[in-house]
């Protein structure tokens, strides 16, 4: 136990709202080991960004109110401690960076005296913050960091901006990272690039990051570990392979991958003795002659590196196939798709995987 | 990539950039040049032309301005007393000069701070202060002035102390709103998450972005001391005479004002001439100091030298 750096047991957040209180996380536990990366997952509202605000002490307390839980870093409870150690903490042992990260620069001021900041606020003297920060911008991929520090957010372009926010947290040496839907306001290029330099620098610097996202492609790539949320609560928590390969409800089933899972209720799932059964697209045999489900191909996208046909059958409803790029298969054709039955997955009434 | 394309030329010192941007702005440079006169009228003006500015001249009484013949200090005619009254508008510089800083700063400091901490603080604390502002305008703030003044004598700095007391809500609101809006903003958070600490929050990141609004708010407000100054000489517990201020001026004005117009003119345009300086000051201030607005100062000034 003592080896987790974070961990977070049994924690519920609610709001005080004009229509009563609505709880936003409801008893969720979860830790994080020193050096790992753990993404946690969930759709806009399932509490993930309320649970990464209860860690930074960000929620206003009045609406909102703890009703129970701790979070303990390191064996001891941010909670249950006086504000201004707490404040030490975000200090020194745990930076976050935001969505986005011309909000979240002030606009008044250079970004060298921003990033400065971060250590002048716990005493550090101005020019030894200048020449770390003259240096994590260069780390992080400014060009001519020098003169860069003399300007104001709104000069540099949004993927600059969001190595700025990184360079200020790095320049502490916090024990883990939050890092807050970080790449969703960038465009999908710069985002890609970006990830690759997260994870470059979560190497170089051992770091433990919390990554707070909605993004699955995101929270695949990134995580050692997900946390997956669904409306306050855990779903399920696993490593990537792990949610893909054997979700343990429907819900992450039908949350983890994309295309997602084909879930499919009524006779073909009275046959296996179950309530739904899922398959995944790429999990499916496809063929012109013969096969267990006979179909219609709908409407087919094509990628490029794949092809997404949707595809009506008799028996098993519309369902989502995954096939080369390169498929001639078109609107109208009558195809035979065959499941892969050691990959199919079942579900009871509960919606538990069986 | 702006960044590589700027950064060949280095940056300016801080005053000379400032300097650079007033050149840029000519209404800003005039109105600079205008308040940089009358602040020095307000140093020197009494012990100048003090003796000048009270002794009466009953031959002289509401003489007409424009006589270019007579010296200088009488181009703007005389008042009632035959007094000089360009003589007495540079004497009059100081107090009035005085009376409206220092209600106008006392104001917007007191105003400021208290608002920044209604803004900021628990709900309770937030009530209180907000409840003490609605009692300060409930009030009718010439009654308040009166009780006051009766009280405590009338004197430039017990009037300054009232005019300033009348106008902290205007600022604890201003400064409350502004607050509770940008507190809300995501820099806040992440100086709460870097570990500031809510003085820092306030002092060094909400206060610098209130700034602008306060400056122009306090500008304008400028005049109103000003002419509620006079409003209170005019019920005699402002200033009293012999000492003059503008205000004074234009109340003393008042009863000529159909025969003699210049009475009250001048002082008047003494108050408008700074006010509006002050105003375009202001102004230029809001954009020289805004890092994203900055380029429009800055490109002028290029384009013009």
């Amino acid at each position: 136990m003592a080896d987790h750096l974070l961990e977070v047991r049994n924690l519920s957040v609610e709001f005080h709202t004009a229509v009563g209180v609505v709880k936003a996380v409801r008893d969720m536990s979860y830790h994080l080991d020193r050096g790992e990366t753990l993404a946690i997952l969930g759709e806009s509202g399932s509490g993930k960004s309320v649970s990464s605000s209860a860690i930074m002490n960000l929620i206003d307390m009045p609406p909102g109110r703890i009703s129970s839980g701790q979070i303990l870093l390191d064996g001891v409870d941010l909670l249950t401690m006086p504000l201004s150690q707490r404040r030490e903490i975000n200090g020194r042992k745990i930076a976050m960076i935001f969505q986005d990260p011309l909000s979240h620069l002030n606009p008044v001021y250079t970004v060298g005296w921003q990033i400065r900041e971060a250590l002048t606020t716990h005493g550090t003297d101005s020019a030894k913050a200048q020449a770390e920060a003259l240096r994590l911008l260069g780390r992080v991929g400014i060009p001519d960091p020098g003169h860069a520090l003399d300007k104001y957010p709104h000069e540099f372009s949004g993927g600059q901006r969001q190595r700025v926010a990184m360079s200020r947290a790095i320049i502490r040496h916090p024990k883990a990272f939050l890092f807050d839907e970080t790449l969703s306001n960038l465009d999908a290029r710069l985002r890609e690039q970006m990830r690759a330099e997260i994870k470059k620098l979560h190497a170089d610097l051992k770091a433990t990051s919390i990554y707070v996202t909605h993004d699955q492609v995101e929270a695949m790539t990134m995580a050692d570990k997900i946390v997956v949320l669904n409306a306050g609560n855990i779903e399920q928590v696993g490593s990537p392979m792990e949610l893909y390969n054997r979700p343990r409800n429907l819900f992450v089933a039908g949350f983890i991958g994309s295309p997602r899972m084909n879930l499919i209720e009524g006779v073909e799932a009275r046959k296996r003795d179950v309530a739904t059964i899922g398959i995944r697209p790429e999990h499916m045999a496809v063929s012109v002659t013969d096969g267990l489900w006979k179909g219609t191909v709908g409407v087919a996208e094509h990628l490029g590196s794949d092809t997404f046909c949707h595809v009506h059958t008799e028996t098993a409803g519309t369902l989502t196939i995954r096939t080369a790029g390169d498929t001639m298969l078109k609107h109208g054709d009558t195809i035979y798709l065959t499941p892969d039955e050691r990959r199919m997955h079942r579900f009871n009434t509960e919606g538990l995987a069986v | 990539m702006s960044i590589e394309a700027t950064a060949v030329i280095d940056e300016p010192p801080f005053f000379k950039r400032m300097f650079r941007m007033l050149l840029a702005d000519k209404f800003a440079l005039c109105a600079a040049i205008f308040l940089l006169i009358v602040l020095l009228m307000a140093i020197i003006g009494p012990s100048w032309l003090g003796d000048l500015a009270t002794k009466q001249n009953l031959r002289g009484r509401n003489a007409a301005p424009f006589d270019f013949e007579k010296a200088w200090v009488w181009w703007m005619g005389a008042d009632a007393l035959g007094r000089p009254l360009l003589a007495r508008i540079i004497v009059a510089t100081q107090n009035t000069i005085m009376v409206a800083a220092g209600a106008v700063l006392i104001s917007a400091v007191t105003g400021t701070v208290l608002g920044l901490i209604a803004g900021f603080s628990s709900p309770r604390v937030s009530q209180i202060i907000m409840r003490l502002a609605d009692v300060i305008m409930s009030f009718p703030s010439l009654l308040i002035a009166v009780i006051v003044l009766y009280i405590l004598g009338s004197s430039i700095l017990n009037l300054m102390m009232v005019l300033a007391i009348t106008r902290i809500p205007v600022y604890l609101r201003t400064t409350r709103a502004e607050v509770l809006e940008i507190r809300e903003r995501m820099f806040v958070q992440a100086a709460r998450v870097m570990g500031a600490s809510s003085k820092r929050i306030v002092f060094r990141h909400i206060l610098p972005v209130v700034l602008p609004t306060l400056t122009t708010l306090a500008t304008l407000d400028f005049a109103y001391v000003m002419l509620a100054e006079s409003a209170l000489s005019f019920l005699g517990i402002g200033i009293q005479p012999p000492e003059i201020t503008w205000g004074l001026m234009i109340s003393q004005g008042r009863q000529y004002l159909t025969n003699a117009w210049w009475l009250s003119f001048w002082p008047g345009l003494a108050i408008i001439l700074t006010t509006m300086s002050l105003n375009l000051l202001s102004n230029w201030l809001r954009i020289a100091l805004d890092p994203v607005q900055r380029w429009r100062l800055e490109m002028k000034g290029a384009k013009n030298g």
